[in-house]
């Protein structure tokens, strides 16, 4: 429904997929990632990254909730009063956690319960209030959208690669298959991974190895 | 060694500027360093008088100060592994052989990952290997049990270097202990194989009756629920196949089953006085630790309410790695405190943290790995306050 809307706005001004909005969903990915660079959505990457699956899941759930709500919000920008925009986003970020919660809850309920807090905690994931205020709130709602989803993108890309690590090393496992174990080689899991300081660790070295090569640095 | 050189000299011209192997420049020098004293010499002009003691000089001095903890180390897990095994008359020289197969590869594989790891991150970066590695390569395998698996240590050894160290710059940028870092990774990655009865090396050989692999600080925990008193219980310990093995005096002289390095409290106050007498460590951070650690036990004793707290406080002194700890970690320049007055503040926390851990967290039996980590951490919050403590009363004195 938003996006019918969206494309009849970018219809006067550029196509929706210009340069320029090209680049809001590339940027995320790497020189403005949300966690990488922004250092935001920090808990719940250290929280469900134990395994690919649940942050897989975690990674959908929060590409669906800030892709919409930023969609929403960039259509009411206009009509927000400034002083209470808070409290609507707030109400409709949540409007899309509860629905991505039933919708788990309902379809696969035992990954439901092993994210457990972390699905509603997306309500005040940093990355989704910080999409919400620094761009929707500006801008149309066709760059919004894609906004939302770069950022949504970018959240994903980091998690998955840190709970690629953590399962790879804490359990010699990806996606749940015994990978050392299928090669025939036992290996012993690395307590460190399954323990929040693995992904510090993990997150530490994507950031590392991130700038040595794209040469970003931070500018006061 | 002429040989040598003339080898050295025949590949140098392809390691220069232009050369073919110029990215491994570095590479070559330090090797070319590590093998002959350098021939570059000051300019005719400036100044011309050094002080003998470089960084080379002072990792050199703390090597030195931790051979007499090696050797009796090599020498004590021979002789455990014999009392365990119930042949307490084997011969001094096949101890020392049953000590070196253990002790000997866990170092070869430390200095072997951790240099390798240094050399390449000399060469990527494009700096002199320098001689930081030295020590931490040494005090890796003291820190840990006779029978770790040399897997462990190479891993741990390069978690160590490539995050403690070179994440923050290499030598001298670390913010912790290189090898404490080593040892906590081992701690907590594979908490299994560095714990319970792994500090005695039973190799093939099968445990005498009656053999029990607790440590004085496991007996001390068990205390707490059982009620029984410590130092009766370290009496009658090892009854019947290594009498006496936790008595004050063979703990002092460390004639017991633990790391490699940190049994013996009388080898590492060998070390401190060779630290002290040459200047490469802090006197008043060994007595801190020392001191602070004994003040809590006496604390300790006082408020009483178990077994463990009522312990006499000078077991604390002796028991689990102290001793190696605050003579060896805790004065690491790098990660100290480096003002005069925060090193006392440093030493005590590190010694009343240790004694408080070792007391209240049955899941960390030693203290003094997680102490000296903690207060590594908060040593440039304690310079802070000395200096500004300082300038505060400086500027009182000022009248303007």
């Amino acid at each position: 429904m938003s996006t019918a809307v969206a494309e009849v706005v970018e219809k006067k001004s550029e196509p929706l997929f210009s340069k320029k909005n090209k680049k809001l969903i590339t940027n995320p990915l790497d020189i403005d990632n949300p966690i990488t660079v922004q250092v935001l959505g920090i808990c719940s990457a250290l929280a469900v990254t134990t395994q690919m699956k649940p942050a897989l899941v975690m990674s959908i759930a929060l590409l669906v909730v800030t892709t919409s709500s930023n969609g929403i919000i960039s259509l009411l920008r206009n009509t927000i009063p400034s002083r209470i925009r808070i409290i609507v986003q707030l109400a409709i970020v949540s409007l899309w956690v509860i629905l991505v919660d039933q919708v788990l809850k309902a379809y696969s309920y035992e990954l439901w319960k092993q994210l457990s807090v972390y699905v509603g905690l997306i309500i005040t994931n940093c990355i989704v209030m910080g999409r919400l205020e620094a761009f929707a709130m500006g801008n149309k709602p066709g760059p919004s959208l894609l906004d939302g989803f770069g950022n949504g993108l970018g959240y994903g890309l980091i998690l998955l690669i840190v709970a690629f690590f953590r399962e790879l090393f804490g359990g010699g496992a990806i996606f749940g298959f015994k990978v050392f174990d299928a090669m025939g080689i036992h290996y012993t899991g690395n307590g460190i991974m399954l323990l929040p300081a693995g992904a510090c660790f993990i997150v530490g070295i994507v950031i590392w190895v991130q700038r040595s090569l794209n040469g970003y640095r931070e500018t006061h | 060694m002429k040989f040598l050189r003339n080898q050295l000299d025949k590949v140098k011209h392809s390691f220069e500027k232009g050369g073919k192997l110029e990215k491994y420049y570095y590479a070559y020098e330090a090797i070319d360093t590590f093998l002959f004293a350098p021939n570059s010499t000051n300019g005719v002009k400036g100044s011309q008088i050094r002080d003998a003691i470089d960084l080379k000089r002072l990792m050199i001095t703390v090597i030195v100060a931790m051979v007499p903890c090696l050797l009796f180390g090599i020498w004590n897990v021979g002789h455990q592994h014999f009392l365990a095994i119930g042949q307490p008359d084997a011969a001094l020289g096949d101890k020392i052989w049953i000590g070196a197969i253990q002790v000997v590869p866990i170092i070869i594989i430390s200095y072997g990952v951790g240099l390798g790891i240094e050399f390449l991150f000399a060469t990527l970066r494009r700096h002199p290997v320098n001689e930081g590695y030295l020590v931490t390569g040494m005090l890796i395998p003291l820190v840990m049990p006779p029978d770790i698996p040399l897997w462990q240590v190479a891993v741990a050894t390069a978690f160590a270097v490539v995050i403690g160290k070179e994440a923050f710059g290499g030598t001298g940028m670390n913010v912790v202990n290189i090898a404490l870092t080593a040892r906590a990774f081992l701690y907590f990655a594979y908490p299994t194989d560095i714990s319970g009865s792994v500090w005695t090396y039973l190799g093939d050989g099968q445990a005498v009756a009656g053999y029990s692999g607790a440590t004085p600080l496991s007996i001390a925990g068990d205390a707490v629920t059982s009620g029984a008193n410590v130092v009766e219980s370290f009496g009658s310990f090892g009854a019947g196949w290594n009498d006496g093995v936790y008595t004050l005096s063979n703990l002092f002289m460390g004639l017991r089953p633990g790391s490699i390095g940190e049994t013996s409290t009388l080898m590492c106050l060998i070390g401190a006085a060779i630290l002290i007498a040459t200047g490469a460590g802090s006197w008043k951070i060994i007595v801190s630790v020392f001191g602070g650690a004994y003040l809590m036990g006496l604390f300790l004793n006082l408020v009483g309410g178990n077994a463990f707290l009522e312990m006499p406080a000078h077991y604390h002194l002796v028991i689990g790695g102290l001793a190696f700890g605050a003579v060896f970690m805790a004065t690491d320049p790098v990660t100290a405190s480096q003002t005069e007055s925060g090193k006392w503040v440093y030493g005590l926390l590190i010694g009343m943290f240790t004694v408080l851990i070792r007391v209240f967290n049955p899941a960390y039996p030693e203290g003094i790995m997680l102490a000296i980590l903690l207060m590594n951490v908060f040593s440039p919050l304690i310079d802070y306050f000395v200096v500004s403590a300082n300038k505060k009363r400086r500027l009182q004195r000022a009248t303007v």
